[in-house]
């Protein structure tokens, strides 16, 4: 057979597939904070010298450092309890009662966890800032008030009001898939209605409690905006990375990026452990239990007001952030509200092309950045799940990875690992060039694609892939022509969130960008440090736009629930 | 239509899934134009025999060939081999036509030639009309014949059929079974087919093979399986059959016996069929197909016991009689014998003689 020896070689490439892509994710993924780790010892260094402790020892005697560490870990506490305390009542009262307007009101809570967080920061700045809306009105009312949205407290109230969102989403989708039969068993049997709640409802809320906590609590732990805003002297770790790394204290910044990122895996060990690790769909799946109807006109009415005003007070720092963008610079000074709205920021943004450019640059190194967590979360899903074994579960770990490690501590591995000339040993010289922020942003989109593809991938039929090789189709066809259309929801899905979340990045871009690819973030920053607070409120309103889109086909995708 | 069949060798086929074997060294020859069935219970390596010939696992020792030719290490899309899966895998996202030219377009060749291939296809199995069907608005046994059209299109050397009926509703299985074998014989294409239902086994194979446990028990045609049992095992899963202990008394020329039936003291001896192997004395287990024997409520010579269920299908009846000795044997009736009860003998009758098998270790006199 003339094509004997194609088909020999054939099998082994296709045996060392899975290794050449793993070996890809692990020197993308793994690698960087490998170095980043040996550097903070001073191995490796382009400066020389000998492995040493010093500036551990240093990290552990400031007061400063142990103080960062220290207020990070209480900050993702309190805000994880404060997101529980608004979220989980908020999704009994969407998920079991049924009051006016619940469908759209249910949607409009769920709308903070569309704003960027630097976009929610600076809405928060236009509008419970010193010289923000609140406090204008509040003064033109003759009320002799001030205060400074700084420190703890406003960091906390921005991550309570963002991140609430994941304990209302998480606790209704428990809501929804618990069976109401056994609620029913329950009454039957003779139990009250809080021994209902306490003993039926809640421990089978737990697995989704557990996965809110997990998602809030790594969520604020690598909080970037908020603090870096808010904080002004109150340094978290993300912020006191930065600054270190600013200061040119480099090697500080390794030891501090390296605690942080030890921070990481601690909490998500420690707290996978309270997720009973069972399926919420496991047992029958039976209906939700009736939602409880409001039966006084009264109760009703009172339902309706407040629902409204609620979802009127989430609103305002959008609507601010709008109105903010509608301000034309230099018309805007001591009264209460805006004399002069026009659309001359959108015009100035749209005119300019080094006003645009900022835009054009998030558009194209985020496009560029889930193309390729696209193609690589279709290859490794592939791999790991067609072919299984060690480099199959290895493949997922690398993807699922850089979800549990802050942005802060990606960028400053890759900022490591990716400014000496060294290819013998994978390294590059990617730092300060055009490619060193897509390749970041390509990090950070792998566990959103891959999350969304592999559990795509888990639903498909495998025998639709042996259907289409028995017909004599190449694995490239298989791909293109079956897995890639059938996969269509979980892709646009992954990869509509990966491109709106790197829209919006600060966090690795603070660290990583050059002039040249700054993005959409760091113009609204730097717009804000010269005061031209339309054009960064108009940039937000851009981002915010995308997002809210993103964020409802999103919705859509997962089924609708809500 | 129809072309030259080609055979298909399973030569001392080995395959393990960790640690638990799976095909024990299969040897297995199926002919030319042959439909053969892979019958055998779940888990009995049936499905494996078929997944190995199609090139989805990879077999660990032995050698597979097609045409006498050798195919295990080439890719699933170089053995010319056409599957019919369980669950069909059409493509969801293509119409019935598309599905159809999903094979024929991946070989390259001229559109109007595929789109005649198709046509022809969809008129073997009946679905002209259908083209742009997608497939979710297809029945059941439409999306079985569209799977069949798929999978003859591109004019595959053997086709595979795994479970081909299983999905269907009861009541469509008989009509589709023999519309099946007409297509298929039509084409004169070497089949594969993998079934753990023994009807469908015999109306469809020509040949049958019985896998238990990982190894072939018996490889023929539907009458010598069911009328000349190799072991037991075929004994007891093709066709229903009773168990009865009993004792070799009399060897007979070539392969007949007498059996001394153990259910009782001074209970009756049949004649059975056995291998050469089985001496005197020897304990056998004798198979008893329940037209081979009948039932009578008076006193008589024969096997007495009481009849404790009955079970009555139209045409016959079919009685569940406790021997004295514990044991029980079923009796096939005519359905005007019906609503027999109490006691009664049952002997055994002219014609096909049961088969009797060296008794297994564990089972007591």
């Amino acid at each position: 057979m003339s094509a004997a020896g194609a088909d020999r070689k054939a099998p082994q490439l296709r045996s060392l597939m899975p290794w050449l892509v793993l070996a890809f994710l692990v020197w993308l993924v793994g690698y960087p904070l490998l170095v980043v780790a040996a550097e903070a010892f001073g191995i490796g260094s382009p400066g020389g010298g000998g492995p040493t402790t010093e500036a551990f020892r240093s990290f552990f005697t400031r007061a400063d450092e142990w103080n960062a560490m220290w207020r990070t870990l209480w900050i993702s506490v309190l805000s994880t309890l404060a997101a529980a305390a608004i979220g989980v009542p908020l999704g009994f009262l969407f998920e079991r009662n049924e009051i006016p307007g619940r469908r759209l009101l249910g949607a409009l809570v769920a709308l903070p966890v569309a704003l960027p967080p630097l976009v929610g920061v600076i809405a928060f700045l236009f509008l419970y800032g010193e010289s923000g809306l609140a406090a204008r009105g509040l003064q033109s009312l003759g009320l002799d008030v001030s205060w400074r949205l700084t420190g703890a407290w406003a960091i906390l109230l921005v991550h309570a009001y963002s991140m609430y969102v994941y304990f209302y989403l998480f606790t209704r989708a428990g809501l929804s898939g618990q069976d109401g039969a056994a609620i029913e068993a329950a009454q039957s049997l003779g139990a009250s209605r809080s021994q209902i709640l306490f003993r039926v409802t809640l421990p089978r809320l737990r697995p989704a409690l557990a996965g809110a906590t997990l998602l809030t609590f790594m969520t604020s732990l690598g909080s970037f905006s908020a603090p870096y805003i808010f904080g002004g002297g109150f340094r978290v770790m993300t912020t006191q990375i930065v600054a270190s790394k600013l200061n040119g204290e480099l090697r500080m910044a390794y030891v501090e990026t390296t605690m942080l990122a030890l921070l990481a895996f601690a909490s998500l060990l420690l707290l996978r452990k309270i997720d009973p690790g069972l399926d919420l769909a496991s047992g029958a799946r039976g209906t939700p239990p009736a939602r409880r109807r409001l039966h006084s006109r009264g109760t009703r009415v009172a339902a309706a007001a407040g629902g409204w005003v609620l979802a009127g007070v989430l609103l305002l720092p959008h609507a601010t952030l709008i109105l903010m963008s509608l301000v034309p610079p230099n018309t805007w000074t001591v009264e209460a509200f805006p004399p002069v709205l026009g659309l001359v920021n959108y015009g100035d943004l749209l005119s300019s092309a080094e006003r645009l450019r900022p835009a054009l640059n998030s558009i194209w190194m985020a496009a560029a950045a889930t193309l390729a967590a696209v193609v690589v979360g279709v290859m490794a899903a592939r791999l790991s799940l067609r072919r299984g074994g060690l480099p199959g579960r290895a493949l997922e770990a690398m993807m699922t990875l850089p979800w549990a490690i802050p942005g802060t501590v990606f960028a400053l591995a890759l900022a490591a690992a990716m400014s000496v000339n060294a290819p013998w040993v994978g390294r590059f010289v990617l730092v300060g060039t055009l490619w060193i922020l897509p390749l970041a942003y390509l990090v950070r989109s792998l566990p959103l694609t891959g999350r969304s593809i592999f559990a795509g991938l888990r639903q498909l039929d495998p025998r639709l892939e042996e259907a289409a090789a028995s017909l004599g189709a190449g694995s490239l066809r298989t791909v293109l022509q079956i897995v890639l259309p059938l996969l269509r929801p979980a892709v646009i899905a992954g990869a509509g969130l990966a491109f709106i979340t790197m829209m919006g990045d600060f966090v690795t871009s603070i660290v990583l960008y050059t002039y040249d690819t700054r993005p959409i973030s760091i113009e609204i920053q730097s717009s804000l440090r010269i005061q031209e607070t339309g054009i960064a409120a108009a940039y937000g309103v851009l981002l915010m736009v995308l997002s809210a889109a993103a964020f409802i086909a999103w919705d859509d995708r997962a089924g609708g629930r809500l | 239509m129809i072309a030259s069949g080609v055979s298909v060798r399973f030569d001392d086929v080995f395959k393990a899934f960790d640690d638990t074997v799976v095909l024990a060294g299969v040897s297995l020859t199926v002919e030319p134009g042959e439909i053969f069935a892979l019958l055998g219970p779940s888990g009995s390596g049936k499905t494996t025999m078929l997944r190995l010939l199609a090139g989805f696992e990879q077999l660990d020792r032995g050698r597979l060939l097609i045409a006498d030719e050798a195919v295990e290490h080439l890719p699933p899309a170089r053995r010319g081999v056409g599957m019919l899966f369980q669950s069909y895998a059409l493509f969801p996202h293509l119409s019935a036509a598309e599905n159809v030219a999903f094979g024929l377009k991946v070989r390259g060749g001229g559109q109007g030639e595929a789109e005649a291939r198709v046509a022809e296809m969809l008129d073997l199995v009946r679905l002209s009309g259908f083209e742009e069907r997608r497939i979710a608005e297809l029945s059941g046994g439409q999306q079985q014949r569209v799977a069949l059209a798929r999978a003859l299109a591109p004019r595959p050397r053997v086709l595979l059929l795994d479970e081909p009926l299983s999905n269907l509703d009861p009541a469509l299985r008989e009509e589709t079974r023999a519309d099946l074998r007409r297509t298929v014989k039509q084409t004169g294409i070497t089949t594969v087919l993998v079934t753990h239902e023994q009807e469908e086994a015999f109306e469809l194979g020509e040949r049958i093979g019985l896998l238990n446990e990982g190894g072939l028990e018996q490889v023929g045609g539907p009458a010598e399986l069911y009328r000349d049992p190799a072991s037991r095992f075929v004994a007891t899963f093709v066709g229903r059959c009773s168990v009865l202990a009993g004792v070799v008394k009399e060897r007979h020329g070539g392969d007949e016996l007498t059996v001394r039936l153990a259910s009782q003291p001074g209970a009756p001896a049949w004649r059975c069929r056995g291998s050469g192997e089985l001496a005197v004395n020897d304990r056998v287990d004798v198979c008893v197909r329940p037209e081979s024997v009948s039932l009578e409520t008076a006193e008589g010579p024969g096997l007495s016991g009481e009849i404790e269920a009955e079970r009555f299908t139209g045409s016959n009846s079919f009685y569940t009689v406790r021997l004295a000795a514990g044991p029980t044997v079923e009796v096939a009736m005519p359905g005007a014998a019906a609503g027999l009860r109490g006691a009664c003998v049952v002997r055994q009758l002219g014609g096909e003689l049961p088969s009797a098998f060296a008794a297994a270790p564990e089972s007591g006199p």
